[in-house]
């Protein structure tokens, strides 16, 4: 499953697999008397099959980085090169004069971060809500909510971009922001938070209220800053989703200058429409590393928030 | 006179609570007002316009009724796009869980390099689909990356891309290969969720691995495995991006799947219409997988409790 799969109806309860930390290995257990040398052996063996499992998921990403040096001409021969025989940065000085790639690198990022705190926003306050206070028809506005989750963005494309067109938005980076805020993206996140909230010891809340602290103060100054780790899944997934968002933005923007990643990443062609390819490498391999490199550094969570609001969600 | 004292606290509490409910639908406000104007709003004008010919182009927007879906009914290009549909998911769903499975087991193993072999097979899923797409696609070509590495081996690899089996294999398993990481995950907290002396009370009965991995380990995790299907299912479902990119539907039409012939329809054809038709079925296959995702997943944590 990606990132935008993420999407994915509720649960009362999460799974018991979601609640313990994924990956974290139980310590190894007492095997019998079997005879050493064959178990060296076997081990051996396996480690050497996932090994070979590796390859397709590391191959593509070594391939794109080396081939992204290569000439015009040196990427054409075939049988190809394994490595570039005279590395070049060329195809990387053409990424940026043959589009706005800057430009539109930090359209990207920006957009990410806007979308991020703003669903960060809008989730916590109201899965705060709906998990500590009660008022009346609390319920029904949630399953109003909830609505969200059943709904594939590709279903209500058709509508949304005529909303869109009619307030004159089209080209615009709005409707890149305030849907996934406001609209069914955001709706796991909300979710996500009430889940932890639910959980949240209510003596804390009673504390600050005996303090004089208003709701929002409350919630302000003791939920949130102890939702942490919900915060940091919701705001993995939301990141993720709104970087690598693909027909959204190839309906709604037009002007090269607009264009987020994914889209300007599948417009180095030649004037036959065939790719150019040593460049779009480069331009891949841009916006693929800073990623990755994220993702090493921060392995852990990473995977123990993509996994578990997988499950929950 | 001891109700007295207790009147202001009282009044106190009451002020409080209604202050907290006016707290209460102003913290989901946001939420709740972007759901009706972003979510039930356009489902509930999806539905009205499948119902139309509406052609924006021709600047038409005629009430047909059903002619929408009649049209369905004869249109053999969405009948097409149905079975593409059908053999990518069928195809994403048995390889993912296969390989999905195959991983986790492995990486339960306690073997040295765990932890690196686990943050390799899981980094695609933060890679940008179309970004994997396009590594893919060089890849794919009929003389570079996989059929070179083909031919190192001796093999003579297909154009993949070209023909409509090749393609449709191609598109299953860049998609696999893109999100298994993401499902090898949920499988291994449910391995290590298996208590291990069941296991081991069957091997000192003399049960071998295979046969405790298919009468112990499958039966204990087989929850997690069909909420996982139904999830790869509906994702599989929603892929746009990676056909878009690699193959753009074709050749002919071989892997134009139901979401990509909605596009198709929406923004090359002009047809909102009969797009919103389409939508209005792919919305009720998604609704029906997610609600029987409900349903077993109610049945496992009644299971469970």
């Amino acid at each position: 499953m990606s990132p935008d799969q993420l999407t994915k109806p509720p649960t009362a309860q999460p799974s018991p697999g979601a609640r313990r930390p994924v990956g974290r290995h139980s310590p190894r257990p007492r095997r019998g008397k079997r005879p050493p040398r064959a178990e060296h052996l076997g081990r051996a063996a396996l480690v050497f099959l996932m090994v070979l499992l590796a390859v397709p998921f590391v191959f593509p990403t070594w391939w794109m980085a080396s081939s992204s040096l290569k000439t015009t001409s040196e990427i054409l021969r075939i049988p190809p090169t394994v490595w570039a025989e005279s590395p070049t940065l060329a195809p990387y000085r053409d990424v940026f004069t043959l589009q706005p790639f800057a430009q539109q690198y930090m359209n990207s990022l920006y957009i990410a971060v806007a979308v991020t705190i703003g669903t960060i926003a809008v989730a916590a306050l109201a899965g705060y809500a709906f998990a500590r206070i009660r008022f009346p028809g609390a319920n029904a506005l949630f399953v109003i909510v909830l609505i969200g989750m059943l709904v594939p963005s590709e279903v209500t494309i058709v509508p949304l971009f005529r909303m869109v067109n009619t307030l004159g938005l089209i080209d615009t980076h709005w409707p890149l922001i305030v849907i996934p805020v406001l609209g069914a993206p955001s709706v796991l996140a909300t979710f996500i938070m009430r889940q932890f909230f639910i959980t949240f010891p209510g003596e804390l809340e009673e504390a600050g209220r005996m303090d004089g602290l208003t709701r929002f103060g409350i919630f302000a100054r003791i939920a949130f800053p102890l939702a942490r780790s919900a915060v940091a899944a919701v705001a993995i997934f939301t990141f993720l989703k709104s970087w690598n968002l693909y027909l959204e933005p190839i309906v709604y923007l037009s002007s090269k200058e607009n264009f987020t990643l994914p889209q300007a990443l599948t417009q180095y062609v030649d004037a036959y429409g065939g790719p150019i390819w040593n460049v779009q490498l480069a331009a891949t391999t841009l916006t693929v590393i800073p990623v990755l490199i994220v993702f090493v550094i921060a392995q852990r969570q990473f995977i123990q928030g993509l996994a578990n609001t997988g499950l929950k969600g | 006179m001891t109700s007295v004292p207790t009147l202001p606290a009282r009044r106190r509490t009451m002020r409080w609570r209604d202050r907290d409910a006016l707290y209460g639908y102003l913290f989901s406000a946001p939420a709740v007002l972007g759901s009706l104007a972003f979510v039930i709003a356009p489902l509930i004008a999806v539905v009205w316009y499948s119902l139309h010919e509406w052609n924006v182009l021709a600047n038409t927007f005629t009430f047909i009724g059903g002619e929408n879906y009649t049209r369905m009914l004869t249109d053999a290009a969405l009948h097409d796009s149905l079975w593409a549909s059908l053999w990518f998911s069928l195809g994403v769903l048995v390889l993912n869980m296969t390989l999905a499975l195959a991983l986790a087991v492995l990486l339960n193993q306690h073997l040295p390099g765990t932890t690196l072999f686990r943050v390799l097979f899981f980094s695609p899923v933060v890679v940008s689909l179309v970004a994997w797409t396009i590594v893919w696609g060089f890849l794919l070509q009929a003389d570079n990356g996989v059929n070179a590495f083909l031919a190192a081996l001796g093999v003579t690899g297909p154009n993949w891309l070209r023909g409509s089996v090749t393609a449709m294999i191609a598109v299953v398993v860049v998609q696999v290969f893109k999100n298994v990481g993401l499902n090898m995950v949920l499988f291994l907290a449910a391995l290590q969720g298996v208590p291990e002396d069941i296991g081991e009370a069957a091997r000192l009965d003399g049960a071998g691995a295979w046969r405790r991995f298919t009468s112990i380990t499958l039966p204990m995790i087989s929850p997690t495995m069909l909420l996982v299907g139904i999830l790869t299912l509906v994702g599989s479902l929603e892929t746009f991006a990676l056909i878009d990119v690699l193959t753009d539907g074709g050749p002919g039409t071989s892997t134009t799947v139901l979401v990509f012939y909605l596009y198709r329809q929406a923004f090359e054809f002009n047809q909102f219409g009969y797009a919103s038709a389409i939508a209005v079925l792919l919305f009720v296959i998604v609704l029906a997988l997610t609600l029987l995702q409900w349903q077993t997943r109610k049945k496992w944590v009644f299971h469970e409790s």
